[in-house]
């Protein structure tokens, strides 16, 4: 990131540390008080990124969490008479838990689209004033903490005031960072991207949004636990209102969702432009003026400031990160899930049972019979809705069965969700390549080594992995590019290289042969060999018959949700049946 | 009989719901744009009437004349932004959350952040039907939203235009391959989505208390309503406005009246969880 390079790092150290030293060195309360509506934005907006800006759940109902905040607050030191500090990470925790609690029931729904998140969070921002004013939490009065003694560390309470916002600011901003290097960031920003190809992948989805969700709650109630303090009379409206969602999305699309500090430099900015406004007793004017910025920047300036910021300074620092791939050699790196037994064997590796799939009335799969045998590669064919890709979504986690079962290496796993599936090594591509698109092609490669599998977990460096994968198809000098740069055939090798950076014992293939031309097709045919080499077992589902009698050891022929046939491919495509399902009866009559 | 008149009350009250909730409703399911400022435009439209009413003595027939056909270039002129900047479904909420600001912002500059109420002879007029009393405006804008509703369907499902909108928002390339213009339609359902809010807007000034925060009030419960009622879906999203209008007023009557904001977030969490095959 941007803060890496030392001098800068220093100036940073040195901001902070003037920043500390303010209230000591006797700085007018007006100013501090100013810094401090600064800071709080500041926490607020980051606060927010967490959840939204990186996963794209955008949430329009910061004011519930933030107003738990300082209700919190509000009614401990005033009715149970704790002390004010001790009541900020009680704030925090109730603002989580109550994220919580929503994100257990609005993220269970599978196609929940980001308008209705959106609106229900709004929602409970009502619903929430409507139960803190008709209870006796305010009982629609307002609260007075009037008679609550502040602390006054850093000479006044102003002083104190100003240095919690400061240390909650700072603490926001480095829980974001650290969020956006870890694997919870990269998973958010997979979500953010494409959901269901995250999950596939490895990505506990339902967990990182819900932990995200708590995260960005928490540092939201304890800004209003702060803010509680500093404003000293409460009111419903004034914490439930409007003003905070509008501020909190305009600041962080100003300065760019998609980072850390994107929602602190959209906060500071904004901050200050209203200060000026409001310094002229023009309020009205202040706010009409965010909203008629908060117009112009999305239509004119989607991706927000801090993007485009990085993307000129990325220009600068290209040239070392390209010379890096070189340096790899790809004879260091082992073949894929070496560990595994050498003998191939005939032990079985997959097996289904009677797997059946319902669709309302549609049978798709009528109850299929397979075993996929440890290091083969097995073609499945079939006609067009013969229940081929069905097979492949049942096996991955896609959708739930009907009935039957599913059992890997004596494993049930028909009833695990499709990320834990991908941990227990089973890995897929997608007809229509289906990357990330915001991630670089590295990124794409290096979030699936993360995820991939449990048994290489930890052991390797992901870089490396990544570095090699991409190495091994052919991409290693697209690594820094973005997927909207490739071609069909580079985006079908991505596919490749995410799914066998997971490692994975059985790889899963859906059609990558299509849409290819015959000279690509055999460039494909042969990193299929490729991989089989390295010991993974393939299932793939190909039209391409040249390459299913090139590559396959075995052939399944699905015809309508059932197997028809099984065998060797030269005998099993020449059968009667076969020829019937794939021709038409009255052809091979 | 307190509760056969504040059902009934519940069910008029249903009819601005609806009459809100359609414009809505239309324009989130068939343009994909979810116009927040709808409410904003209804505000406007009521605080127009109001001034119109007050200071010029016009009747509130005579304004709707005037700002219906306004509504609906207003209606087009935001519509064209929207199409300039190719504004996705998503950001059409972002900028119409900033519109709405702004007008509230506007309304609040040029009538105060007072409250506001537009007297009417007829405000209190009523007939008697049985033991129940029907307030006449609340009636007729319940007629209005009625009427309203089995038009739009009838256009959207009985005439070649209608569903080549549908066809245009289920897949706007592969429509326009078929040769629909979807570009002139969505102009002109705009229009008409906004048109229909400065209806809306003429009969708040005539039943409620105009407030520039009275904008918020009212985009919570009227989203719960167009979510209830099932996207594009006209009809739906009157029968949603009815369910609510008619749980609220029961709340009020039976439980306490402060608890009525509930209601309706309650009835769209609960279909959230039970997930009929409409939402």
């Amino acid at each position: 990131m941007a803060v890496n390079s030392t001098p800068s790092r220093l100036a940073i150290t040195a901001v902070i540390a003037v920043l500390f030293a303010l209230p000591y060195a006797g700085a007018p309360d007006f100013y501090l008080s100013y810094l401090y509506v600064v800071f709080f934005w500041v926490a607020l907006a980051t606060s927010w990124g967490v959840l939204s800006g990186y996963s794209g759940y955008w949430s329009f109902g910061h004011a519930a969490f933030f107003g738990a905040g300082v209700y919190t607050a509000a009614s401990l030191t005033t009715k149970a008479g704790l002390p004010f500090l001790l009541t900020i990470p009680l704030a925090a925790a109730v603002a989580a838990a109550l994220a919580g609690l929503i994100g257990l029931v609005v993220f269970r729904i599978k196609s929940l689209r980001g308008e209705f998140f959106a609106l229900l969070t709004l929602s409970v921002t009502y619903v929430l004033a409507a139960i803190v004013s008709n209870t006796p939490i305010d009982g629609g009065g307002g609260v007075n903490m009037g008679q609550v003694s502040l602390p006054t560390f850093g000479t006044s309470v102003s002083g104190a005031i100003y240095l919690l916002g400061l240390l909650l600011a700072l603490g926001a901003l480095a829980v974001s960072r650290r969020v956006l290097c870890s694997r919870l960031g990269a998973g958010l920003l997979a979500i953010h991207d494409d959901e269901d190809v995250a999950e596939v992948k490895g990505v506990p989805t339902l967990r990182y949004k819900l932990a995200a969700f708590a995260i960005s709650a928490a540092i939201a109630g304890a800004a209003g636990a702060i803010q509680a303090g500093y404003v000293g009379y409460i009111t419903v409206g004034d914490t439930f209102s409007i003003t905070v969602p509008l501020y909190v999305v305009l600041m962080s699309i100003l300065g760019g969702a998609c980072h850390w500090a994107g929602p602190a430099v959209g906060a500071t900015l904004i901050t200050v432009a209203l200060g000026l406004f409001v310094g002229g007793n023009h309020a009205e004017l202040g706010r009409a003026g965010v909203a008629f910025s908060l117009i112009v920047v999305i239509l004119i300036l989607p991706q927000g400031i801090m993007p485009r910021l990085l993307a000129r300074l990325r220009k600068v620092r290209v040239q070392p990160k390209a010379a890096r791939p070189g340096a790899l050699t790809l004879a260091a790196a082992r073949p894929a899930a070496a560990a595994m037994p050498a003998s191939a064997g005939d032990s079985v590796l997959l097996e289904c049972r009677g797997v059946t799939k319902r669709f309302g009335g549609l049978q798709a799969l009528g109850g299929v019979d397979l075993q996929v045998r440890r290091g083969e590669i097995l073609a499945l064919v079939g006609p067009n809705g013969s229940g081929k890709s069905t097979l492949i979504n049942m096996i991955s986690g896609h959708f739930p069965l009907s009935s039957g079962s599913i059992v890997l290496d004596g494993q049930n796993i028909s009833s695990l969700e499709p990320h834990e599936v991908a941990r227990k090594g089973i890995a897929r591509t997608y007809q229509i390549p289906r990357l990330f698109e915001q991630l670089s092609v590295f990124e794409n490669v290096r979030l699936c080594a993360i995820f991939g599998s449990e048994h290489g977990a930890g052991q390797d460096d992901p870089d490396a992995l990544a570095r090699h994968w991409l190495a091994f198809t052919g991409l290693a000098d697209k690594a820094h590019e973005l997927p909207a740069a490739l071609n069909l055939h580079e985006r079908k090798f991505v596919e490749f290289a995410r799914a066998l950076a997971a490692r994975p014992k059985l790889l899963l293939l859906d059609e990558v042969l299509c849409g290819l031309t015959p000279s690509e097709v055999d460039q494909a045919v042969g990193l299929i060999r490729k991989i089989r080499a390295g010991g993974t077992t393939i299932v793939f589902v190909e039209h391409v018959m040249r390459a299913v009698v090139a590559l396959a050891d075995r052939v399944a022929v699905l015809d309508q949700g059932r197997l028809l046939a099984l065998g060797a491919p030269q005998e099993t495509m020449q059968m009667a049946e076969v020829v019937d399902v794939y021709l038409g009866v009255a052809h091979a009559a | 009989m307190l509760l056969a008149q504040s059902a009934l009350g519940g069910l008029l009250l249903g009819g601005i719901y609806g009459l809100l909730a359609m414009g809505l409703s239309l324009s989130w399911g068939l343009l994909r744009f979810v116009n927040l400022s709808h409410f904003a435009l209804a505000f406007l439209g009521a605080y127009l009437t109001y001034q119109l009413g007050t200071q010029f003595a016009m009747p509130p027939w005579a304004a709707l004349l005037l700002i219906a056909p306004a509504f609906f270039v207003l209606g087009l002129a935001l519509h064209a932004v929207f199409v300039h900047f190719k504004v996705t479904e998503f950001s059409s909420m972002l900028v119409t959350f900033g519109v709405t600001v702004l007008i509230e912002s506007l309304i609040q500059w040029v009538w105060s952040a007072d409250f506001r109420k537009f007297d009417t002879p007829y405000a209190q007029s009523s007939f008697q039907l049985g033991p129940i009393f029907v307030p006449v405006l609340e009636l007729s804008a319940f007629l209005c939203a009625a009427l309203l509703a089995a038009t739009a369907w009838l256009c959207l499902h009985r005439t070649l235009l209608g569903r080549a909108l549908r066809a245009a928002a289920q897949d706007g390339p592969i429509a326009a391959a078929f040769g629909i213009n979807a570009r002139r339609l969505s102009y002109g359902l705009a229009g008409l989505c906004s048109a229909s809010a400065g209806l809306a807007g003429v009969f708040i000034a005539l039943t409620s208390t105009l407030a520039p925060s009275q904008i918020e009030a009212w985009i919570g419960v009227v989203f719960a309503v167009v979510i209830i009622g099932g996207l594009a879906n006209a009809p739906g999203a009157l029968a949603a406005g009815m369910l609510v209008g008619i749980s609220e007023s029961l709340t009020m009557a039976l439980v306490n009246p402060a608890w009525a904001p509930l209601v309706a977030f309650s009835i769209l969490i609960a279909l959230l969880l039970w997930r009929p095959r409409w939402l």
